[in-house]
């Protein structure tokens, strides 16, 4: 058994890797003069900051801070509504147990654009959802094609991403933590707060990890449930690519986000980092 | 008392949440009307009809062949990647697996525009190979994240042991290795399977005319309006993973209660 076996996949990883993400960054740096020379510039990334040529100077920063702060929001009622979820089912025994967990993979099989368009009829002026309100007497509302709807459909699609590390921490937790700080007088309350908390918090980072990167980038549940009128920044990139043809501003805008989602990973390590006492970065 | 009513009613809510848009589709599928809102009574036409409507037919047929050799040929590159990257030295094996780790950190847009600036720099006509490349492509750094930490519970010098008894490297592998790394093997290779098989993104960017997967298709359907034909195929696919999941999860049941 030899390391060169896997020489064939570093080849492959160097022409299917990286090679594409060079292109990316060579294509945001550059852009096609008219005699047909390719030359450098940082003009794309000027005009995504300042709007420059543009009536409205923020037009693109509107849409990165949108997709920022729809993620920030996706992320925290994920984990508002997902963790005690995933404490009740690491409580849990035997075959419930292993049946509600897998019932909670079971959606992640069916395509997400099925599922995710299926909520347009529940969310519809006409839909179920209102249907249901005015035969019970409340007022209807119209949820779809707007920010909420793009949340719910967010939060509908990731939520599984957070439930099931911090699952997979809780149910690997040892119980005698928990009775050591009862004996040592700690309510519910406290022994939640000083104790399961911190020690899930490494499956809280992957949730959140998990939850907020695609979340900032998907274009599909805002261009559904959005209806067009919710642009993210991944509807920005996907317009830029396959409708402008502008692939060098496209480029550009991925740069950009990837820089985003990146500086949030380095933060979040870092406050895993301080926990825990260390300092790696 | 009232909390276990609370603690229930909660769990209840959250799985009508994930099971909402699923039992609307399955209860529409049998609706007699394109309507996606009102009931108009029962039938079966949808069933009827999604046999022979060539288009969905002729992608769910794209998304399985792909999904079915993207899900065989990661799991072979990535199986032999992955003993390799065993073997190698800690410099060389952090820099291995952090490239191996950037399509599983990025997101899925960048890696399909970024693949498809690739294969139209490399002058590969947009099509069935791109999609099948970009497929293999997302899926082999998952085969080789599930085959590593079975290598690393291997016993240290398995290896030298069968080759000290006289087997040649490659029998080694065949004879010793790979039956104990099996499992990670396979999960893998569901990972892989799973992954493709949902993919739309990655799809969207990477594939040409005339070749469309499911998602694409229904997501160029959702503009005019999904022909319920889909709800019913959705419901025949649902029907059969819940079924066959909770089979496996029961008979994993009665193994552990006879001591297994």
């Amino acid at each position: 058994m030899k390391k060169w076996i896997a020489y064939p996949y570093v080849v492959y990883m160097l022409i299917f890797i990286l090679l594409p993400l060079l292109l990316t960054f060579f294509y945001s740096f550059t852009y096609q003069d008219i005699d047909g020379t390719t030359r450098f510039t940082v003009e794309h990334f000027k005009v995504f900051f300042t709007g420059a040529g543009y009536t409205n100077p923020r037009i693109f920063l509107n849409i990165l801070f949108r997709s920022l702060r729809l993620a920030f929001i996706t992320t925290v009622v994920c984990l508002i509504l997902g963790y005690p979820l995933a404490m009740i089912l690491s409580r849990m025994k035997g075959v419930a147990k292993s049946n509600l967990v897998l019932l909670l993979i079971v959606p992640m099989w069916m395509n997400f654009l099925i599922r995710t368009y299926a909520w347009m009829s529940i969310l519809s002026r006409e839909g179920i959802l209102n249907s249901f309100l005015s035969r019970i007497g409340l007022p209807t509302v119209n949820i779809l094609y707007t920010e909420t709807a793009v949340i719910l459909g967010m939060v509908y699609n990731f939520i599984p991403f957070m439930i099931l590390p911090i699952y997979t921490i809780l149910v690997k937790m040892d119980r005698s933590v928990l009775e050591a700080a009862a004996d040592l007088g700690a309510n519910k309350f406290i022994t939640f707060i000083k104790v399961i908390f911190p020690l899930s918090l490494p499956g809280v980072l992957s949730g959140v990890t998990m939850v907020f990167m695609p979340s900032v980038s998907t274009f599909v549940i805002p261009r559904l449930l959005g209806g067009g009128r919710v642009e993210m920044i991944g509807n920005l990139i996907e317009q830029q690519f396959l409708g402008e043809y502008n692939w060098n501003f496209g480029s550009a805008v991925s740069i950009i986000m990837m820089t985003f989602i990146l500086v949030f990973m380095f933060v979040l390590q870092k406050g895993d980092d301080k926990e825990q006492g260390g300092a790696i970065w | 008392m009232v909390r276990k009513f609370l603690t229930n009613t909660y769990v209840f809510l959250m799985y009508l949440f994930l099971y909402a848009p699923i039992l609307v589709l399955v209860i529409f599928s049998f609706n007699d009307s394109r309507s996606r809102t009102s009931w108009e009574g029962f039938t079966l036409r949808w069933y009827r009809e999604l046999f022979s409507n060539d288009q969905i037919m002729q992608s769910l047929r794209y998304t399985l062949i792909i999904a079915i050799l993207a899900a065989m040929i990661s799991t072979i590159i990535g199986t032999f990647a992955a003993i390799g990257i065993y073997k190698m030295r800690f410099l060389e094996r952090q820099l291995v697996l952090n490239l191996n780790y950037l399509p599983v950190l990025n997101p899925d847009i960048l890696t399909g525009l970024s693949l498809m600036l690739l294969f139209i720099f490399l002058n590969i006509p947009l099509g069935f190979i791109t999609l099948l490349l970009a497929h293999i492509t997302f899926c082999i750094p998952y085969v080789i994240l599930s085959v590593l930490p079975k290598l690393r519970q291997l016993p240290a010098n398995t290896m030298e042991a069968a080759m000290d008894l006289g087997a040649e490297p490659l029998y080694a592998i065949k004879k010793v290795i790979l039956p104990q790394i099996t499992p990670g093997i396979v999960s893998g290779s569901l990972i892989a399977f799973t992954l493709s098989i949902d993919d739309f993104v990655i799809s969207f960017f990477t594939t040409g005319r005339g070749v469309s997967n499911l998602s694409i298709t229904i997501f160029s359907m959702a503009r005019r309006g999904i022909n319920p034909t889909i709800n019913a195929l959705s419901t025949l696919l649902f029907c059969s993973v819940l079924i066959l999941l909770l089979l496996i999860n029961f008979q994993k049941d009665k193994e552990k209660e006879r001591g297994f």
